[in-house]
């Protein structure tokens, strides 16, 4: 069977990871591949953590990618990258945003933000590229796009041109939208690069 | 080139296809976007129903009366439907109906994972199962051919994972399907006893004509590989064993698992050196093979609880040769109110109160979590009525002076689902319960559905606008008071004033959802005065996402807040102030 690669997506509720998810998707199906994606509504949406499932290849099956079985990881918030970690398949690549959010517990004083996260991911061997995506979309002018800034960065470690990427950004994002999202992804994809 | 679609998407699409008139619904996470979508087709007439069991009825009426119809809901809304599902077995159906039950194993949002397979078994009804979105479409075009064709209602089982996972899918043409004449027939269709043993035997006949047709039906379909191993499985299992096995097995794949395929399943068996069923949830599939004499495992590998996924699938078989990676142990993030939601202050003030709260399905479930700690039970639909009518007549029976209190607290789109006829029987037995009924306008935890209070129809249009106290005091209820959940002291004031009087009363807690566009109000974000915080944290206790704490002292996101005002007015000292229009904090 032709091999399928797994990528997944993380953040919290109302990151953005949808959109992201969903130009992802579309590059994949522009490239010719048979695509799987899977993401869980409901109970998430209130601030809870989200994760999008994207497998592609010849013929994909599951629809889910189960432990130690991503290829590579697109997360967008700090903890969150912990919470999925083991995920990742050995020598997997975890590309993350630099970006802290407070849980429940946290904003309730009853726990602390942990600040040992990329030293807990580093003991696990991972590979994290981490990139501070806020302060792209935040120099931008629109917080917003901060989603579309870590998928420029992200877009570096898959094996698709770069027009690939635009064409389905202008596909998938409203044309009203379309400058600064561009502007963002743009802007990530040469922090990838470095 | 093909499209991406969402089971759900594909669904409206594949009745759009197959002819569709009419369509109803209950919202309920994985089905909600069936009927959403459904509604985007001029040619299908969709309505969102008031719950289950009225859809069903309706879409019933419907097909009746001569047109093709489907009726979606999540699994547990099957059990609210289950009376008219047994009934239209023996009926059968004029024009097609199809019923889709959309289970959640893994109970991603759900107050339970029950497996709905049972019901068709139960029902005595066909069960259809697709394993992904190109099947959900297709099959739904089968599903009503079938019905037709045997006069009987389809079971059209799709799980979360189906449901909510998009997969590529090419899309046909609708067909449109001439409406059948009604044609009155109370052999059928008034099931009195008589009629009813009759229809149960025709029932019996058409289950043993259901089985043949499973046996040769395109739906229900044997992949040749290695005969060491067979496995049989259904829905979206079939796609966790491929992956795993790929040409290692052959695989007896059912689309169409009840009646059971017995001839079928006998043919594979006796081609594969070793038998196993992979499924989800419970043995469905197993029981079945077992009961006609045939070996096989399943259960005794595979969990009987939870979704599956491919690392589970090939552990139980011995195929994965690491172990399975442990997770990091990182502080929780569980869902909570979002800034400026309405139910934020009742739950504060409800949290205080010594009583025994009764909750109910909805976002405000959240209120039985810290730092609320508020609801002490949620057990289904329109249970916080009546399980606190059962705690209101536990504690008199059992404290006749002085009995403890409950408090039911349910939402509007619940409310009208089933907490109606509960506060009824409130009414007639005369029980001094409390009911809150927070009324934010929409049904909000399935994702904005309009419902009876909201003022509009699934298709946009405006509708009459049912109203929590009318239904009150109609019911005989004398205290029924209105109030602003942003005002604490209004929402305690109200609430203690309730408890002082033995008899039934009802609070309509009324501002719309944080979410709803349609209802927004931009008011000034609050601060805290950082010299004047005194780091008590009392503020705390409302769990704000726009609220937290640095060096000691509370800080409010402005990005975050929208100016509700519950901190401000928890604050014991005065120091969180609302941002004056045009001025800076």
């Amino acid at each position: 069977m032709a091999r399928t690669t797994s990528i997944m997506l993380a953040g919290v509720g109302g990151q953005g990871t949808i959109l992201a998810s969903r130009v992802l998707a579309q590059l994949l199906l522009n490239e010719g591949h048979d695509v799987k994606m899977s993401e869980v509504h409901g109970m998430a949406q209130r601030g809870g953590s989200v994760t999008t499932h994207v497998r592609y290849g010849k013929d994909v099956d599951a629809p889910t990618i189960a432990p130690g079985q991503a290829d590579f990881m697109l997360v967008f918030e700090t903890m969150e990258a912990a919470r999925v970690a083991h995920y990742l398949k050995p020598g997997g690549t975890i590309v993350a945003n630099e970006r802290e959010i407070s849980s429940l517990p946290i904003l309730i004083a009853r726990e602390e933000y942990p600040d040992d996260i990329p030293e807990r991911l580093e003991r696990r061997g991972i590979d994290v590229r981490w990139a501070d995506a806020y302060s792209i979309a935040d120099n931008l002018g629109n917080i917003r796009v901060e989603n579309v800034a870590l998928l420029g960065a992200f877009s570096t470690v898959l094996p698709f041109a770069e027009d690939a990427w635009k064409k389905a950004l202008t596909q998938v994002i409203p044309e009203r939208h379309l400058k600064i999202n561009t502007a963002a992804f743009d802007k990530g994809r040469q922090l990838g690069k470095k | 080139m093909k499209s991406l679609m969402t089971g759900n998407e594909a669904i409206a699409r594949g009745a759009w296809e197959a002819g569709v008139r009419f369509a109803t619904a209950y919202p309920g996470t994985p089905s909600t976007e069936i009927l959403e979508n459904i509604a985007g087709y001029d040619e299908i007439h969709s309505q969102w129903s008031v719950n289950e069991k009225t859809a069903l009825e309706t879409a019933l009426g419907g097909s009746i009366a001569g047109l093709r119809t489907l009726c979606a809901m999540k699994h547990v809304g099957l059990n609210v439907a289950a009376d008219p599902l047994f009934s239209s077995a023996y009926m059968g159906v004029n024009a097609g109906l199809v019923i889709i039950t959309a289970d959640d194993p893994g109970c991603h949002s759900s107050q339970n994972e029950q497996d709905n397979r049972n019901y068709a078994k139960a029902a005595k009804l066909p069960l259809i199962e697709p394993s992904n979105s190109q099947e959900a479409l297709d099959y739904i075009k089968i599903a009503f051919e079938l019905s037709e064709a045997y006069r009987t209602p389809v079971l059209f089982r799709i799980t979360t994972r189906l449901a909510h996972g998009k997969s590529t899918v090419a899309v046909g043409e609708r067909v449109e399907v001439e409406p059948r004449e009604y044609v009155r027939d109370v052999s059928r269709f008034v099931l009195m006893p008589a009629q009813a043993r009759a229809c149960h035997i025709a029932l019996e006949d058409r289950l043993a004509k259901l089985e043949d047709y499973a046996c040769s039906t395109q739906l229900n379909r044997v992949e040749w590989g290695s005969r060491k191993l067979g496995i049989i499985c259904s829905g979206v299992a079939y796609h966790y064993a491929h992956e795993v096995f790929g040409e290692e097995a052959s695989y007896l794949k059912l689309g169409m698992s009840y009646p059971f395929p017995k001839q079928l399943v006998r043919d594979f068996a006796a081609e594969v050196d070793r038998l196993v069923v992979i499924e989800e949830l419970d043995p469905f599939i197993e029981d079945a093979v077992r009961a006609i004499g045939i070996e096989v495992e399943g259960k005794s590998l595979l969990p009987r609880v939870g979704e599956l996924d491919s690392s589970i699938v090939a552990r139980a078989f011995g195929k994965a040769d690491d172990e399975t990676p442990v997770p990091e142990k990182v502080t929780g993030r569980p869902p909570m109110f979002c800034a400026g939601c309405p139910h934020r202050g009742v739950f504060y003030e409800l949290g205080k109160l010594p009583v025994v709260i009764t909750g109910d399905i909805g976002c405000y479930t959240l209120g039985s979590l810290p730092p609320f700690a508020a609801s002490d039970t949620c057990i289904c639909m329109g249970a916080s009525i009546s399980a606190g009518i059962g705690f209101q007549k536990a504690f008199g029976i059992m404290d006749p002076e002085n009995p403890r209190r409950a408090v039911a607290v349910i939402g509007d789109s619940t409310f009208y689902h089933s907490g109606m006829t509960g506060l009824l029987d409130a009414v007639y037995n005369g029980v001094g319960l409390v009911t809150v009924i927070l009324d934010n306008r929409i049904t909000a935890m399935t994702g904005h559905q309009e419902n009876p209070g909201s003022g509009y129809a699934l298709s946009g249009q405006t509708a009459p606008e049912a109203k929590p106290e009318e239904i009150a005091k109609a019911f005989g209820i004398k205290r029924v008071a209105t109030v602003d959940p942003y005002d604490l002291a209004q929402v305690k004031k109200t609430l203690e004033d309730s408890l002082a009087d033995p008899h039934p009363s009802v609070i309509v807690s009324r501002a719309p959802c944080a979410l709803l566009k349609r209802a927004a109000v931009r008011k000034p974000p609050y601060y805290v005065d950082q010299d004047a915080c005194r780091k008590c944290k009392v503020c705390l206790k409302v769990a704000c996402p726009a609220l937290y704490v640095e060096d000691g002292k509370a800080r409010i996101d402005a990005a975050v807040c929208v100016g509700c005002g519950i901190c401000a007015q928890v604050c014991r000292f005065g120091t969180i102030k609302q941002i004056e229009k045009g001025g800076e904090n």
